[in-house]
């Protein structure tokens, strides 16, 4: 069955320098050192890509980072808990909205 | 889970001959050609400084991941007359460390024999213990004070500060029993400051991915195990899984082990490949045959009897049983390696003691 998504091409994540390889260059090395142990540990920057990856719905980012997060001694509850960040940024985020909403509706009522 | 070894399961992958054979098969890059290509192969040896015996397979516990396939069905125990044979060995080869192992190496009939002779030869002392022997019997309610009497360092696996994730690798109940004893360990001074009693931790990923950071997790264990707990331990090694035995059966079971292998090969390191344990460590199994490490003992990987020169004619097969043990052929062998060595060279590294690069 043929997908827009295939979980082999994230091993080929690489390859986009085939087309581009100076800016591709350019953004593997900045990947890297925001990766690298910093301010935040590289087991936090984790949890926060795996948030990250809910919030832009991208399968290849889940299935990385949710390996990534175990491989930096993560278990099941602190991963869910980073995706109900997600969800609840994302919630937040249209409920906050509904200020402006109710802005208006005060505006055009009586 | 199955209470069951793979033996007792008559499962195909209980013969060490099928599991060579399916690791072998594979079409991922050799380990020996990634060894050729920083001039490690054949891999030698260093000064030999580790001795480790495997004192036999019965263990109260069937962990879902054990690379020996040890569990209650497994009858296999070393005798006092090959422990005596051990003894002497480690007379001859001038190692350090001399690190019991298992299953559950209290569950040997000599076990305390054997410590109390090998106490005398003033070597350092190691025992894998997996905890809830402790509590498992009355018997062996007084380890911690044994362990103690004779300076033991104690090695203990502990695979999360959670119950979920530790009995989901190594059985119902296994965490609670793992804290009660190593509540009975720190009561006698093991892992506390200053006390010299050493106990260490082992954390191995409950799956196929590799462990985290050492230094992080220790910290992190330190800092969970302290507060909810009141448990204190020296040091935590992070150990890769081998895909040998039951971890191995897992893998294919559940369609990761092409992934697993192709995250290992991905992993690997040089610095971790010239740091490799068997490099400085012999293991001796139940029976007193001579490993290059305790992964190669579970595939009957015997030590080579090829020197690596032919003007040796000491080096005869037979030299190949701990009561023929010689220094020359221990010192001259090759190694044998196979698909199982990326284990120990992924990532930054991995052996009994933990990361190696």
């Amino acid at each position: 069955m043929k997908t827009y998504y295939n979980p082999d091409d994230l091993k080929k994540f690489g390859s986009i320098s085939e087309f581009e390889p100076k800016l591709a260059k350019k953004f593997f090395d900045y990947y890297g050192e925001v990766f690298k142990e910093g301010a935040l540990t590289a087991r936090e920057k984790s949890l926060i890509a795996l948030a990250v990856s809910h919030a832009v719905q991208c399968p290849y980012c889940i299935d990385a980072y949710t390996t990534d997060a175990m491989e930096k001694g993560c278990d099941e509850k602190q991963i869910m808990e980073a995706v109900h960040v997600t969800a609840a940024i994302r919630g937040g985020a249209s409920l906050v909205h509904s200020v402006q909403m109710m802005n208006k509706y005060k505006e055009l009522s009586m | 889970m199955s209470t069951k070894s793979l033996l007792a399961q008559n499962h195909e992958l209980a013969s060490a001959k099928s599991q060579v054979e399916f690791l072998e098969s594979s079409l991922q890059t050799k380990f020996s050609e990634k060894l050729k290509e920083q001039n490690l192969f054949p891999l030698t040896t260093n000064q030999l400084e580790i001795f480790q015996i495997n004192v036999g397979k019965m263990c109260n516990q069937v962990c879902k991941h054990c690379h020996v396939d040890a569990g209650p069905d497994r009858r296999e125990i070393m005798t006092r007359e090959t422990m005596q044979f051990c003894i002497e060995a480690i007379k001859l080869s001038g190692a350090k460390t001399v690190d019991l192992t298992g299953g559950a190496p209290e569950m040997n009939p000599d076990f305390r024999w054997f410590i109390e002779e090998l106490s005398a030869l003033e070597k350092k002392i190691i025992v894998r213990c997996n905890l809830t022997i402790i509590v498992a019997n009355q018997k062996y309610n007084d380890l911690p004070e044994f362990f103690k009497k004779h300076k033991i360092e104690v090695v203990s696996s502990l695979p999360y500060f959670t119950a979920t994730k530790t009995d989901s690798q190594r059985g119902d109940g296994v965490f609670e029993k793992s804290i009660q004893a190593l509540k009975m360990l720190n009561d006698v001074g093991y892992g506390k400051e200053n006390s010299g009693l050493i106990l260490n931790l082992v954390y191995n990923p409950a799956g196929a991915f590799l462990p985290a950071d050492q230094n992080s997790l220790e910290k992190e264990f330190k800092t969970k195990l302290k507060s909810i707990y009141e448990i204190e331990f020296n040091n935590l090694f992070a150990i890769t899984n081998l895909p040998i035995s039951r971890f191995l059966e897992y893998l294919v079971r559940t369609g990761n082990y092409i992934g697993y292998m192709e995250k290992l090969i991905n992993a690997y390191n040089p610095t971790a490949a010239e740091n490799v344990m068997c490099r400085n460590t012999i293991s001796i199994g139940w029976d007193g045959y001579m490993y290059d490490c305790d992964f190669n003992q579970m595939l009957e990987l015997k030590i080579s009897t090829s020197a690596k020169s032919f003007d040796d004619k000491t080096i005869k097969k037979n030299n190949q049983h701990v009561s023929n043990f010689d220094m020359s052929t221990i010192n001259q062998r090759s190694i044998k390696i196979g698909q199982h060595c990326y284990g120990c060279t992924a990532g930054a590294g991995s052996s009994c003691g933990g990361n190696t690069a």
